[in-house]
């Protein structure tokens, strides 16, 4: 499965793969905590896909900024955020990253350089050719990165965002995270022509399609086109392909994927591949599993901390609309 | 008789129709499927998948190109999936579909029904959960329906398909559930038309959507106390009954209008104005809408409860002004 590899550094892949757990036992523990009825609303699990997230969001520097989608936990984390603030927020708690007001698919966490994830499929696109504008008319030295789904490339703003960054030159990555699904739908169906690298190619951006289940690859050439983007050759495209393991909301049983399918694609499961190349350099077994029961560790801590914690304060509710006029106006309570 | 619940009776209206005229189709993301709440669930192994079309996500290609495709001589019923997903749209909806029979003097009209879920629904947060309906009665050239009670939907989702203008038909996602008995044959209902819930003379509640559920219970807390509400259910707001509602308001001088939707320019704002102006020296107390506050909708659950407006809110607004 995992031939020799040339650049190999077992540390580095090790603590990947101690990354790419987190955001599993993340998720793995919301999904439970959504079955006790502790998470609020939909989560969308990006189970199979955190080669992604530790790849491309764990290649970025800290100042970087990060645009996501409603599948963004994963990114979320690796950006930084605090995983007790993210389990908190899907609780819709004090102390969540918005402060219970947003929930998994509005997490943000500015701190972090998270401007956000999205509730919207492509909109994104267009605000992170926004955010590197702004990063450009400033003169800093740092990159924007956005990650849409492969579905995202057929809305409006892929075709609008993606031109816009390459008339203005912007310093901005797009990330495409192919899972193959669209909701219900296998996006191949729904996509023409040879897939998102071809439609960035055709807007005049350098694309690059990598194996998205392989965590090294994935960071490796996120951190070629950083580069890139930093020596000032405009915006990169990086077309990452997996497979979404789970169901599109953490209630979808995906009944319209055959079994035997998923159960040959948990074969190519990222963190598995990753423990395999481990082993086959001789990293400990204990030292693999040490890396899961730690996240399960610190997850299971973050949702005993998120669960114990209070509800938004009343008042939260007529905080930060904006600046003038009383929200309560007409409205049925004084 | 069949029970038949909300989601099904709407599905019920799009397999009637479809069934009655060849030129009906529905398109959507994820509609072959079922759609995202089960809407069409079966529908594409009765008519197939040229029919029941799935569709990228591209909501102005599939709005957008439902307009040519009305223009051109079929009934296309547009899936948008939540009502905050049609705003990707609107161009295609407001500058084109509620445009085109007018600009062009009439030659030809856009007969397209968009389906846009709206309303709170399991703690969806703000992109997820809006009420809209008001800036959709703003715009001359659309119809607007939010049916709230499975009769209801079946009867006025087929009447919206044999319109041969653009309605925004807005199912509450809180509905899908709720049962009614309905007949075999159901005929088309009529926009235009308000339901009487509930006779009073004491005040008038009128309200749409699931909206009339609390509006319901209210008048069934007041009847306890002694005060007869009555209760008017739109249906349609536009058009929308004004002459039920200013009749009903005549004969009890109250007016409370309840909805889901943020008051402040919101369509409770029309009624509320209507009866003024029609009724100004016989109302025995000033007109009264509830709504909710101008924010949007926060994901924790107890600040997603104090923006609704209960049957409580109701009832004491009822009482305020006895
Ligand atoms: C504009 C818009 N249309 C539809 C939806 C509903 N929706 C949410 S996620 C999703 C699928 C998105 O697919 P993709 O972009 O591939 O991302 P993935 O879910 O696979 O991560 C859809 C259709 C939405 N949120 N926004």
């Amino acid at each position: 499965m995992s031939g020799p590899r040339p650049n190999l550094d077992l540390e580095r892949l090790a603590d990947r793969h101690r990354r790419m757990h987190r955001i599993r036992a993340f998720e793995e523990q919301a999904v439970a905590a959504l079955e006790e009825g502790l998470v609020l609303g939909a989560i969308h699990p990006s189970i199979g896909q955190e080669a992604c997230a530790v790849g491309a969001v764990g290649s970025l520097a800290r100042e970087d900024l990060l645009l996501s989608t409603h599948r963004g936990h994963g990114h979320t984390l690796e950006k930084g955020a605090s995983a007790v603030a993210m389990m908190r927020e899907l609780f819709g708690r004090e102390g969540g990253n918005c402060g219970g007001k947003g929930g998994s698919m509005h997490i943000a966490d500015f701190s972090v350089g998270m401007l956000g994830a999205n509730g919207v499929v492509g909109a994104n696109i267009n605000i992170a050719a926004g955010a590197a504008h702004a990063v450009r008319l400033k003169g800093e030295r740092r990159i924007v990165c956005c990650i849409f789904g492969d579905g995202a490339v057929n809305r409006g703003p892929f075709l609008e965002g993606l031109n816009w960054a390459r008339v203005f030159d912007l310093p901005v990555l797009f990330v495409c995270e192919d899972n193959a699904f669209a909701a219900t739908t296998r996006t191949e169906a729904m996509t023409g022509g040879p897939g998102p690298a071809a439609r960035a190619e055709a807007l005049g951006i350098p694309a690059r399609a990598v194996d998205g289940n392989d965590v090294d690859v994935v960071a490796e050439v996120t951190t070629e086109l950083r580069e890139r983007i930093l020596d000032g050759g405009g915006p990169q495209f990086l077309w990452a392909k997996t497979w979404r393991l789970t169901g599109h909301t953490a209630v979808d049983k995906a009944a319209y994927r055959d079994a035997g399918e998923v159960e040959e694609r948990w074969k190519d499961d990222p963190i598995a591949r990753a423990a395999d190349t481990l082993r086959a350099h001789g990293v400990a077994g204990e030292t693999l599993s040490g890396h899961r029961e730690a996240a399960v560790q610190e997850m299971r801590a973050a949702y005993e901390e998120a669960k114990a914690a209070d509800w938004p304060e009343d008042r939260a509710l007529y905080a930060d609309v904006q600046d003038v006029g009383d929200p309560r106006e007409a409205a049925f309570r004084w | 008789m069949v029970t038949t619940t909300y989601m099904e009776a709407g599905r019920r209206a799009l397999a009637e129709e479809m069934r009655r005229d060849p030129t009906v189709w529905a398109v959507g993301e994820d509609l072959g499927r079922g759609g995202v709440f089960g809407q069409y669930a079966g529908m594409v192994e009765e008519f197939g998948p040229l029919r029941i079309s799935d569709a990228p996500i591209s909501e102005a290609a599939i709005l957008g190109s439902a307009v040519g495709a009305a223009l051109a001589g079929t009934r296309p019923v547009v899936e948008m999936r939540f009502a905050d997903f049609a705003l990707c749209a609107v161009d295609e909806l407001v500058n084109q579909a509620a445009k085109a029979r007018y600009m062009f003097g009439g030659q030809g009209g856009v007969p397209l029904v968009v389906r846009e879920p709206m309303g709170m629904w399991r703690s969806s947060a703000a992109q997820h959960s809006q009420s809209l309906e008001a800036w959709y009665v703003h715009i001359p050239g659309l119809t607007v329906v939010a049916p709230a009670t499975p009769g209801d939907n079946l009867r006025l989702l087929k009447a919206a398909i044999r319109s041969d203008d653009p309605v925004v038909y807005m199912e509450h996602k809180d509905l899908w559930g709720i049962e009614e008995e309905l007949g075999e044959d159901e005929p088309p209902g009529e926009f235009g038309s308000a339901r009487t819930v509930r006779d009073g003379n004491d005040a008038t509640v009128v309200s749409w959507s699931a909206m009339v559920r609390n509006a319901a219970a209210a008048a069934e807390m007041l009847a306890e106390e002694g005060v007869s509400v009555e209760v008017i259910d739109l249906r349609t707001l536009w058009p929308w009954d004004r002459g039920a509602v200013l009749a009903s308001v005549q004969k009890t001088g109250r007016l409370v209008v309840a909805q889901e939707a943020v008051s402040v320019g919101g369509f409770g704002a029309e009624v509320a104005a209507t009866v003024s102006e029609a009724h100004f020296g016989s109302l025995k107390a000033p007109v009264k809408r509830l709504g909710a506050p101008r924010i949007p909708i926060p994901y924790a659950k107890p600040l997603e409860d104090m923006l609704r407006v209960g049957p409580d809110a109701i009832a004491a607004a009822v009482r305020a002004q006895l």
